[in-house]
């Protein structure tokens, strides 16, 4: 705990009035900041973190982390006289770390003179660099459809029971930036996550030897709930420092962040805060951007910070607050659909509600292929008439479809069991996903495919080869 | 209290007075100790002189909200009263710049604080160094009032910044001279019962008071602000000082949208402000505007464009600043005689800053946990907006149009935001999630969506279109000279009536419809495909002219007509759908050959409908 909150002991101090729930009431205080990180100590000697949230008119309020159990009035408060910081380094790659930065790898703490507000400063637009280096991450519906580029934020919007996780594996072991061969660092927070599902990422990262360049910072379930205010924040400002002082290209892994809001609403609940919807704080967007926006390239830097937040949508709502604010703050969202799932197909990616903001500029002559654009908008309009078609053909029937409908429900059908199916293993290049989706629009009538300009369509549009099988 | 205000700010009589902070919380703080602070007065906090605003004045305490991170802050410390108002600097050099929710351009920002903005940068709008080149157009010993241009600058190639008396200030000027001046040095004096006022390339103005104009000098609104977008200039107008709201959800294009207006719209000046989005936006206007070039005056959209930007992780004080400062800025190149436009992304953030800070403040909230003054500050916003007549001679003529996107919770316009946007608003681009979904951009829903001004713009439309005739064919003048508004509503006819027949179809299957109908289906899918829909970073689909809209429409219309006449005879609908000419319609948007090949392609389709009509025997 020292090595996070600096050796320099400040005031020490007993007052402490009220214990209600993780907030202390506190009197006599004096010289004490807003934002304060405090460590009390309980009488049998245990020691944990606090952080103040008002203060004034001789008292505070301060919000500990760690369990408030065994706490009593006269328990000492060591006021630290600075925000929450953490030592930067290169010596934190390759580490495990609690969710307030604590090693629990057995390895050396970290050590450093250089130490940070994890709390961050808001990039300056006019300093950042638009996102436009395409990655490609090996799975067809990404990279065909939904691309993602450097310094994006693009989450994973899931259900409890859905592969998201073994998505997010595959996406971490695959991801490459076209041409390059440097290999992205890793930084994994995981927030309330139950143990098993860490320990799948943590084997996953050290079989396929990403483990050197990861960091990874561990909330799980049962950790203490309020610290997950802090693990995010603690991933970002290690991750900053190895983009933009280390020059590497970062991907954060944020899971799941809709324990990090829950537990935004249990503080704001013990606050007494007057609440918007569903019982969450009105500066839940605010709270969600801070974390968010942290992503980005930076003029005259040569990292960068991408992040794939994940969340579970409570009851798959996608209109819930949390997916909800999330998608406006967000460049886009993947959207997995459990009804994809249930038919065998992985990863179960709804390409319809899924949007990648930065796609357009990502894309195209000189980062993927000229065609790559058009392609994609023309799966979509086409995949959105074949689902159409499908609703359709559940009331009539097949039978009384039309000649046109008939072929888009079997381009429908096609494009979900062998485009945006694919094997877990199985890293397919743009070039790849592509063919796949030419072959499949030649399942269409050429004077369909109006979103295509004609010059692709001479070039790779060929309707002889019309697929005849569904894998 | 007001005119206390100017004089305050004209004079400077008003020194500032110290006190102590007593509480902090978040990014409020409690002080006391300056009896006279006025509310909206600013304030500095702490030792790192944090800005901030009284938003509540007591006789012992007053609150104030700040515009920074109150990280570290300790009670004891200083709270200073500056004696001002939070004022927006409205002077040259503000074109072609970015700044943040209280003004302060972010360029400077980065030179003082690199490329993260830490606290307590202090800098101004304007440049305090630059030199411009000022050119009177009053003499000395002339008489001027509030308004009066008394010369002008030429702040970009095509801008000429005039230079105005500020409100409430008249006399004689004293002296008046041309040549190259920073914005703090007086270009000219003026007395008046005694008392000397240097006027600057430069004036101050409070950004929470709309500025003045004529009296009764607010002119009505039958003027269309032209877009390019042909969803909205054909079906659902804009005029020129009027209001539109765009809500929608995630993922509905909102800011394509806002971008789309703020490159194509033919004002004079755009405002721009991204009040809570993302930074990567904010640097995609940055890297794009400067590139791309006006349709209008062939010369980078940057340079009639001022960028706001307070993204959504910079503090949430100055994001509900932003708009106002937007807006003032609109005001004060309205005042100057020009059509203004602002887009204002979004107005949801701006209403939850409110919130936030209404919420600390431990007001009782209404529906939504917004404050029940909601609804006012939303009517003062949008009435800012305006064509009018401005103060002072020469007479001239301005507008300020403001375009508010609404982001409401999960899609559904059914919350606070969006309803008393809507009872403020004039135009409704509603967006569609569905629609988005497909991939049809821009989804603004034809059936949803509304225009109050519609029957006053598309008439003065269709007769100024005849100024086009002279460029085009005989057979285009007449369909020019039919009456736009007509076709407009033939067109939305079509569209709600597929809508009906389309629900049917959904149970029955499309082939079991009668033949008319699905001519009905084909013509509203040609219309959704060949106009509504339109690619925003298309080289030629992007802009689309007046002309070229309504020559579209009518052949789109025309087109409809004579297989109309086909199926009525007995042509199955079948046949007229595999025509080839369909997928060309579709595409003639992106035709570089504009009107011309439209009229080729009419020929063809002639042609084809000819041998149809062979075929059936139809006379």
């Amino acid at each position: 705990m020292e090595s996070m909150l600096g050796k320099t002991h400040g005031l020490i101090h007993r007052g402490l009035k009220e214990i209600r729930g993780s907030l202390l009431m506190v009197d006599n205080v004096e010289n004490v900041g807003y934002d304060e990180m405090v460590t009390v100590r309980a009488p049998d000697g245990t020691e944990r973190m606090g952080r103040v949230l008002e203060v004034g008119r001789g008292k505070a309020v301060i919000q500990i982390f760690g369990g408030e159990m065994g706490l009593q009035v006269d328990s000492a408060i060591n006021y630290t006289g600075s925000a929450f910081k953490i030592p930067l380094s290169n010596e934190f790659l390759g580490r495990i770390f609690n969710g307030v930065f604590q090693p629990i790898d057995d390895g050396p703490p970290i050590i450093s003179s250089e130490m940070e507000d994890i709390n961050g400063s808001p990039i300056n637009p006019k300093a950042r660099t638009y996102p436009n280096n395409f990655i490609q991450t090996g799975v067809s519906a990404i990279d065909g459809m939904l691309s993602l580029v450097r310094g994006q934020k693009l989450p994973i919007f899931s259900e409890s029971g859905l592969p998201h996780n073994r998505l997010i594996a595959q996406i971490a072991r695959q991801a490459t930036v076209l041409g390059e061969k440097e290999e992205f660092a890793i930084v994994f927070s995981a927030m309330g996550l139950r143990h098993d599902e860490a320990e799948y990422f943590i084997n996953e990262f050290r079989n396929s030897g990403a483990l050197e360049r990861s960091i990874i910072i561990l909330n799980l379930a049962d950790d203490p709930a309020i610290e997950r205010l802090f693990t995010p924040r603690i991933a970002l400002t290690a991750a900053e420092y190895v983009a933009f002082k280390l020059g590497m290209h970062v991907l954060v892994i944020l899971s799941d962040m809709t324990n990090y809001a829950e537990v935004l609403r249990e503080l704001s609940a013990a606050r007494e805060e007057v609440p918007s919807r569903k019982g969450y704080p009105g500066y839940l967007y605010s709270d969600l951007a801070s974390i968010y926006e942290r992503a980005g390239v930076i003029k005259g830097m040569s990292g960068s910070l991408t992040q794939m937040p994940i969340l579970t949508m409570p009851g798959g709502d996608i209109q819930h607050p949390i997916p909800d604010l999330s998608g406006y703050i967000t460049e886009g969202q993947v959207f997995l659909d459990r009804d994809l799932y249930m038919r065998g197909v992985y990863p179960p990616i709804n390409v319809l509600p899924s949007l990648s903001r930065l796609m357009r500029k990502g894309i195209g002559k000189g980062k993927t292929r000229d065609d790559h654009g058009d392609v994609a908008d023309q799966l979509y309009g086409a995949y959105a008439r074949g689902r159409q078609a499908r609703d359709l053909s559940r009331i009539v029937g097949e039978v009384g479809l039309s000649e046109d409908e008939k072929l888009y429900l079997k381009f429908a059908d096609n494009f979900e069991t062998r485009f945006i199916n694919q094997k877990e293993y199985e890293n397919r290049t743009i070039e790849d996903s592509l063919g796949i989706a030419w072959k499949l629009l030649s399942i269409l009538p050429e004077k369909g495919l109006t979103r295509i300009h004609e010059e692709y369509l001479e070039k790779f549009y060929s309707r002889t080869e019309v697929p005849t099988q569904t894998e | 209290m007001y005119t206390l205000y100017c004089l305050k700010e004209l004079i400077k009589i008003v020194k500032s007075r110290t006190g102590k902070i007593r509480w902090i919380s978040g990014s409020v703080v409690v002080g006391s100790g300056i009896k006279d602070i006025e509310m909206g007065e600013i304030v500095e906090v702490g030792k790192d002189r944090l800005i901030g605003e009284a938003i509540r004045v007591g006789s012992e305490e007053f609150t104030a909200q700040l515009y920074e991170n109150a990280t570290g802050v300790k009670p004891g410390e200083e709270i200073i009263g500056s004696g001002k108002r939070l004022v927006a600097e409205l002077g040259v050099g503000l074109i072609n710049n970015i700044i943040d929710g209280v003004g302060r351009p972010l360029d400077k920002i980065m030179e003082q604080t690199g490329a993260f903005i830490t606290r307590g940068a202090k800098v101004n709008t304007l440049s305090r160094e630059k030199k411009w080149h000022f050119k009177p157009a009053m003499n000395k010993n002339d008489v001027v009032g509030p308004g009066d241009v008394i010369g002008a600058v030429q702040e970009m190639p095509l801008l000429t910044h005039k230079i105005m008396v500020p409100p409430r200030i008249r006399g004689k000027l004293t002296q008046i001279k041309e040549g190259e001046y920073t914005v703090e040095d007086a270009v000219a004096t003026i007395e008046s019962d005694g008392q000397k006022v240097d006027l600057k390339l430069m004036q101050e103005w409070s950004i929470r008071i709309p500025r003045p104009f004529a009296p009764g000098g607010r002119l009505s609104l039958d003027d269309p602000l032209v877009t390019g977008q042909r969803v909205i200039d054909t079906f659902f107008p804009l005029p020129r000082g009027g209001t539109a709201s765009i809500p929608g959800g995630f993922g509905t294009g909102k800011t394509v949208m806002l971008h789309q207006l703020a490159k194509w719209c033919a004002a004079q000046v755009i405002v721009y402000v991204g009040c809570g989005e993302r930074g990567n936006e904010m640097c995609e206007v940055l890297s794009d505007f400067p590139e791309l070039i006006d349709p209008r005056t062939k010369r980078p959209l940057m340079e009639r464009t001022i960028l706001i930007a307070n993204t959504s992780n910079m503090p949430v004080a100055a994001r509900e600043a932003s708009i106002y400062l937007g807006v003032t800025i609109a005001e004060y190149y309205r005042d100057q005689g020009y059509d203004v436009a602002l887009m204002a992304d979004s107005t949801s953030r701006w209403a939850e800053a409110l919130r936030e800070i209404s919420g600390r403040l431990e007001e009782m909230p209404a529906e939504g946990g917004y404050p029940a003054y909601l609804p006012d500050r939303v009517a003062e916003f949008y009435e800012r907006a305006g064509r009018t007549k401005s103060l002072g001679k020469p007479e001239r003529e301005g507008s300020v149009s403001i375009i508010g996107a609404v982001s409401p919770p999960g899609g559904d316009f059914n919350e606070p935001v969006t309803i008393h946007t809507l009872r403020f608003t004039g135009v409704f681009w509603a967006l569609d999630r569905d629609l988005a979904y497909s991939r049809h951009f821009p989804a603004i829903h034809w059936l949803k969506s509304y225009s109050l001004y519609v029957d006053r713009l598309l008439g003065s439309r269709a007769t100024s279109h005849s100024q086009y005739a002279d460029k085009i064919t005989n057979y285009w003048e007449e369909a020019l000279h039919e009456d736009f508004g007509k076709l407009r509503g033939r067109a939305l006819k079509i569209l709600s009536e597929s809508a009906e027949i389309e629900s049917i179809a959904r149970i029955m299957g499309e082939s079991a419809l009668p033949d008319d109908q699905r001519l009905i289906l084909l013509e509203s899918e040609l219309i959704k495909e060949a106009f509504l829909r339109q690619f925003a970073f298309h080289e030629v689909d992007a802009f689309c002219e007046m002309d070229r809209q309504v020559a579209l429409l009518h052949t789109l219309l025309n087109f409809y007509d004579k297989t109309s006449n086909l199926v009525d005879n007995g042509v199955p609908a079948e046949r007229i759908k595999s025509l080839p000419q369909i997928s060309k319609l579709e595409r003639a948007k992106e035709d570089k050959s504009g009107i011309k090949g439209l009229q080729t392609l009419s020929e063809e389709i002639d042609v084809e409908i000819g041998k149809l009509k062979e075929e059936y025997g139809i006379a």
